[in-house]
């Protein structure tokens, strides 16, 4: 208990600091460098939360995509020599006691717990195995709220939408740039052979074990979608024109599959994405597939950034 | 039980550190990553509520585990259009950081609203 303790305050710690180090880093990347070091940390508490589900979404995409994305657009950004507008130290000051407060409140929010402790964990747990899956957070996602889930993938796609609006109208159906990255030197290389077979193993195993355990589609298509931006990093691969026909497959597979699935339901079940009885278990297995590898293109795209340059001869 | 609401105060405060740097810092991807802080403090919160609401032999209650599971994603959605709008600026006006909002003061070069 006591060792607990000493590890709770020490992570908090290291946490707080990493954070407000992020905060007040001069340069950009060391900020985006230590923003990928904060992720991971918050995984960490995550874990400590008994929230290993949540906890592998945020090293995937808080310590990982986020972190490659924001160092991509530094990279891509050309600085003029124009000195920044730095806010006044007396505004300074202010916001520090604003912010001061905010963070007061919300810890008294969380100092008054409330008489009777609201609970869903025994629903959840109840009709758990009418669905065939193990992992309660996967039966929430993809049984009892799989509206939001499925919204979640829309939201992903309109992401990847709007992204690609961004392009030059003449870049339209192009290829994304993502030529931001230092040339890739032997090591990069590589990783980016001897990697990918055991990372591609990892992402289905991820989304084939969140039935029963921690992990499932999204966790799985990052991996995938790590594994994907380090080949085409290494230019091992080139990235693949926006308008390419199976990568536009790709994208929809999973929603698509999703929503057949989630209208059948009317026929077979009675209402939008209700399974049919006995038949719960596989179809979410189909739904997960499908959106692993959906979410892993889509992913991928999304850091790729916007289209616009022409294939390589 | 302790430590989870200990955690609570951690994501209390880096919502206040995350809005801090929202707030001053005038370079628009500081702001986005400050932003970020802010979402993973909020997502914190969510995180006490749910191990306050273990029962039924779960250590957790699953419902706001997978909210904030979605709430990852779109925030990472959002993420990624805040970054590609802010590189089409870029290349359209040179600005990287924002300019203050009195007008008389121009703070960066470039036309506002010239492209």
């Amino acid at each position: 208990m006591t060792y607990d303790f000493a590890f709770d305050i020490g992570l908090a710690g290291l946490l707080l600091a990493i954070a407000l180090w992020t905060i007040a880093a001069r340069a950009i990347f060391p900020a985006i460098v230590l923003f990928m070091i904060y992720g991971l940390l918050v995984a960490i508490v995550w874990v400590r939360l008994s929230a290993v589900d949540v906890a592998l979404t945020e090293t995937a995409i808080g310590g990982g995509v986020t972190s490659m994305l924001l160092l991509g657009a530094a990279a891509r950004l050309q600085r003029t020599n124009v000195a920044t507008e730095q806010i006044g130290f007396p505004a300074r000051i202010a916001t520090g006691v604003l912010c001061v407060f905010v963070s007061a409140a919300l810890s008294f929010a969380i100092y008054l717990r409330p008489d009777v402790v609201q609970t869903l964990a025994p629903m959840a747990k109840e009709n758990l195995s009418e669905s065939g899956l193990g992992n309660p957070v996967a039966g929430v996602l993809f049984v009892y709220r799989a509206l939001d889930t499925l919204l979640e993938k829309v939201v992903l796609l309109l992401a990847l939408v709007g992204v690609w609006s961004l392009a030059k109208d003449q870049a339209w159906g192009s290829v994304p740039g993502f030529r931001v990255y230092a040339q890739p030197s032997g090591i990069l290389v590589f990783l980016a052979q001897i990697l990918p077979p055991v990372g591609i193993m990892v992402g289905i195993y991820m989304f084939w074990a969140g039935a029963n355990y921690p992990g499932g589609a999204f966790q799985g298509g990052t991996v995938l979608a790590a594994m994907w931006l380090l080949v085409m990093m290494a230019r091992l691969q080139d990235v693949p024109p926006t308008s390419a026909l199976w990568v536009r497959l790709f994208l929809v597979v999973g929603p698509v599959a999703f929503l057949a699935i989630g209208l059948s339901g009317f026929i077979f079940a009675g209402s939008f994405l209700e399974y049919p009885e006995g038949y719960a278990k596989p179809l979410i297995i189909i739904v997960e597939a499908t959106l692993t590898l959906s979410i892993g293109v889509t992913l991928a795209l999304l850091v790729a950034g916007p289209p616009e340059r022409m294939p390589q001869q | 039980m302790i430590s989870a609401t200990f955690f609570g105060y951690c994501g209390a405060i880096l919502v206040g550190l995350g809005l801090f740097g929202l707030v001053t810092n005038p370079e628009i991807l500081r702001k986005i990553l400050a932003f970020n802080i802010i979402g993973s403090g909020v997502f914190l919160l969510f995180g006490v509520i749910a191990r306050r609401g273990a029962a039924a032999g779960l250590d957790a209650d699953p419902v706001p585990q997978a909210l904030v599971i979605t709430g990852i994603v779109v925030a990472f959605s959002a993420t990624a259009i805040a970054v590609d709008l802010l590189v089409r600026l870029n290349k359209e006006t040179g600005q990287t950081a924002m300019s203050s909002d009195d007008p008389s003061t121009p703070a960066n070069k470039g036309s506002p609203g010239g492209a």
